[in-house]
């Protein structure tokens, strides 16, 4: 019997900035090629999902104007089942807007507070000016070479780790990061990510595409059946070394 | 030109600077398009204001994200045929400094302008400025997509910097708007001139895709648009459900088109002046958008249907857009990429355009310099995946450029075979190896981003292949 995985896609329609659907798109190729049936559930506003049977969620970021059109959905329907589902081991990629919202709260530039779904204890407040450009991170979460992880940042938003965030997804090497200043980059919650690396992330960090899509196996064979195959990533890294190279060459 | 005291000197010395500065460029065979304005400017912040006055028949601006230099090409053909001498930049150098150089081309040492009309393309972020120093008569705006947000930032932010030209038409000009486009639509309210409305009226261009959309939700309320007909992204004949806000009705329409062959087509098209028929000699839906929008643009002129339609019959194509070049019985076609919505419908006119056993090779140039849009994360937005089931008819899938392996991953993520991809360093090695594969008869189609489009254009000019642009 083959072994299945499946992928929940929120708001594909509505929070698609920057490429996200490329972070999906490699999702479903690796799966495949690992040998994995896999199924794609887009879940847009208004339909209902309660997570029991997904083993990864992905949510891309969107423009104002999109992001306040999911807001309630995500933050008042969907974000406790969200929550019950990461506790008990559901792999989640947010990224950008997706991160914030997943956060416990946003603090617009007129001081107003919007409540996330706090599912990372982290906070985001508007800040002037965008941070943009390449990033480069290294980060802990696997100990096979190369380490580093590379994409594009594009945000306004400043985001805080609390306590309970035990990890960055990397330390900034080249970029930004969260907020410009604590070289920490994204968060991790057990085996939810959030990041603001788009440009597209997975597709150019194959590692980070394989840790969660097993993490997503975990979640539904346990630790013995979330083996992976392995797979030619040859063009994969030349790309992942030429964003790096990019990004050294740009800040010069 | 009344300019006082120290602005005259500067005017005057910026003037001869860049006439210098231009010679300089064709001695050395320099592209030129851009770098005597830069230094201009430097000189004289306002000198466009200066030339603003100098043609005797106005000023146009055309603007949008997509199809703005094959619709003012358009517009520069008919203008021609009108018997007008116009300012153009038709390199699509759209900033400040491409506007100053076109100007500064067309006067002579002494500030007498040659040309009759000034019709410049110009980048949305530079519409305010440009608006208020050129005082346009008319401006035309083609479509708002999503574009570089590394640099523009959100398309709400576009249309806002467009929208802060329009205090600057003359009231009694016009702006010509695409009714088609919700985003661009939405200007007409906001302008003192007269709006005048393009767009297309005909069932059979209509899809049912919905991908790369923009504007799905009503802009007065938020709720999700119904469109009778949808030609592409976010284009068609849209209606809120929830409080009745909808597209203006086109007063320049197409009526019915029909495709010739891979290249051409027939379109008619009715005008508040009554009907015209022509044959457009490019592809796509979107050159049919372009067409519409200079029809439009030129009627806002005061051009007559005839002279417009003569334009339009010779036009062939522009600078790097569906631009064919023929190399020893090989057919290359340059066509810019630059945007999603932009590169999958040059994928579609591709497909739709192939002869029954027509060789084919693709070369993909993909950059990320500054006026490509540094974040190259548009690439997995493109429906490259449309592609695909064609990829054993090609002949070569080449990439090349400084975002080289990022191309061949997306198309390796597209479900190409990756061994069948050729990734190769050097643009003219690019060309040389994709040039070798396509046989004689055969077509080699070259999606470049936009600086690459002009380092391509650059290697075929010093092989003789294409004349350089007139600076």
């Amino acid at each position: 019997m083959k072994r299945q995985i499946k992928i929940c896609h929120l708001y594909p329609e509505i929070l698609n900035l920057y490429g996200d659907r490329g972070n999906v798109i490699a999702l479903y190729r690796r799966c495949l090629w690992h040998g994995l049936a896999v199924h794609i559930q887009p879940v847009t506003v208004g339909e209902a999902v309660d997570f029991l049977d997904t083993d990864l969620v992905f949510i891309g970021g969107g423009q104002d104007r999109e992001q306040a059109a999911i807001y309630r959905d995500l933050v008042e329907v969907k974000g406790p089942y969200l929550l019950a589902a990461a506790e008990q081991g559901m792999a989640i990629l947010a990224v950008c807007g997706g991160f914030q919202l997943l956060g416990k709260y946003y603090r617009t530039q007129h001081g107003e507070i919007m409540k996330g779904v706090g599912l990372f204890d982290a906070w985001t407040e508007a800040g002037r000016g965008r941070l943009i450009g390449d990033v480069v991170l290294e980060t802990d979460l696997w100990e096979e070479e190369p380490r580093t992880i590379v994409g594009f940042e594009n945000h306004s938003g400043r985001t805080f780790l609390g306590e309970g965030v035990k990890q960055p997804l990397g330390r900034v090497l080249q970029g930004f990061g969260n907020d410009g200043a604590s070289k920490m980059e994204g968060a991790v919650s057990g085996n939810a990510i959030g990041t603001y690396l788009h440009g597209s992330l997975l597709p150019k960090n194959p590692r980070l595409a394989d840790y969660l899509i097993r993490c997503g196996l975990e979640r539904r064979y346990g630790p013995e059946g979330s083996y992976l195959t392995t797979l030619n990533d040859e063009l994969e890294y030349r790309a992942h070394q030429a964003a790096a190279q990019r990004a050294v060459a740009r800040r010069c | 030109m009344l300019l006082k005291g120290a602005v005259r000197v500067r005017f005057w010395l910026a003037l001869w600077l860049g006439k210098f500065l231009a010679l300089a460029c064709r001695i050395l065979r320099k592209r030129g398009s851009t770098f005597p304005g830069r230094i201009m400017l430097r000189v004289a912040p306002n000198w466009l204001q200066g030339v603003a006055s100098g043609p005797a028949c106005g000023n146009v601006i055309v603007s949008g994200t997509n199809g703005k230099t094959t619709t003012a090409s358009m517009m520069a053909d008919i203008m021609r045929q009108a018997g007008l001498r116009v300012v153009h930049n038709q390199s699509g150098a759209n900033l400040l400094s491409g506007l100053v150089t076109a100007f500064a081309a067309q006067l002579n040492l002494l500030g007498r302008m040659r040309a009759d009309i000034g019709l410049l393309e110009v980048d949305e972020a530079t519409v305010p400025k440009a608006a208020a120093e050129l005082q346009p008569r008319a401006l035309v705006v083609t479509n708002f997509f999503r574009d570089q947000l590394d640099r523009f930032g959100e398309l709400e932010h576009v249309v806002a910097c467009v929208r802060r030209g329009l205090p600057h038409i003359s009231s009694l000009g016009r702006v010509v708007l695409n009714a088609d486009d919700p985003w661009v639509a939405s200007l007409g309210s906001d302008s003192p001139a007269q709006p005048l409305y393009y767009g297309i009226e005909a069932d059979t261009l209509a899809t049912m895709e919905r991908h790369a959309a923009d504007a799905k939700h009503c802009l007065q309320c938020g709720h999700p648009y119904t469109y009778r007909r949808l030609y592409y992204a976010h284009l068609g004949d849209y209606l809120c459900p929830s409080c009745g806000h909808g597209r203006p009705k086109p007063q320049v329409a197409l009526k019915a088109m029909q495709r010739l062959d891979g290249q051409r087509q027939q379109l008619v098209i009715a005008t508040p002046g009554g009907e015209i028929a022509f044959t457009l000699g490019i592809p796509g839906v979107y050159n049919i958008y372009n067409a519409l929008a200079a029809i439009a643009g030129c009627l806002a002129l005061g051009i007559d249907l005839t002279t417009i339609r003569d334009g339009l019959e010779s036009f062939a194509s522009c600078f790097g857009r569906m631009e064919e070049i023929m190399i020893e019985e090989k057919r290359l076609v340059l066509a810019l990429v630059k945007n999603p919505v932009g590169f999958d419908e040059v994928i579609r006119t591709i497909l739709a355009s192939r002869q029954d056993g027509e060789e084919q090779g693709v070369l993909f140039a993909v950059n990320d310099l500054y006026a490509d849009g540094e974040d190259i994360s548009w690439l997995w937005d493109v429906d490259l995946e449309m592609l695909t089931p064609h990829q054993e008819l090609l002949k070569g899938i080449f990439s090349t450029g400084l975002r080289r392996e990022d191309m061949a991953l997306r198309l390796k993520y597209a479900g190409f075979q990756p061994e069948r991809i050729a990734v190769v360093d050097e643009f003219s090695a690019a060309l040389g190896q994709a040039l070798q594969v396509v046989p004689s008869g055969g077509t080699l189609y070259i999606l470049p981003t936009y600086t690459a489009m002009l380092q391509i254009r650059e290697i075929l000019f010093r092989q003789g292949h294409v004349s350089q642009w007139q600076v």
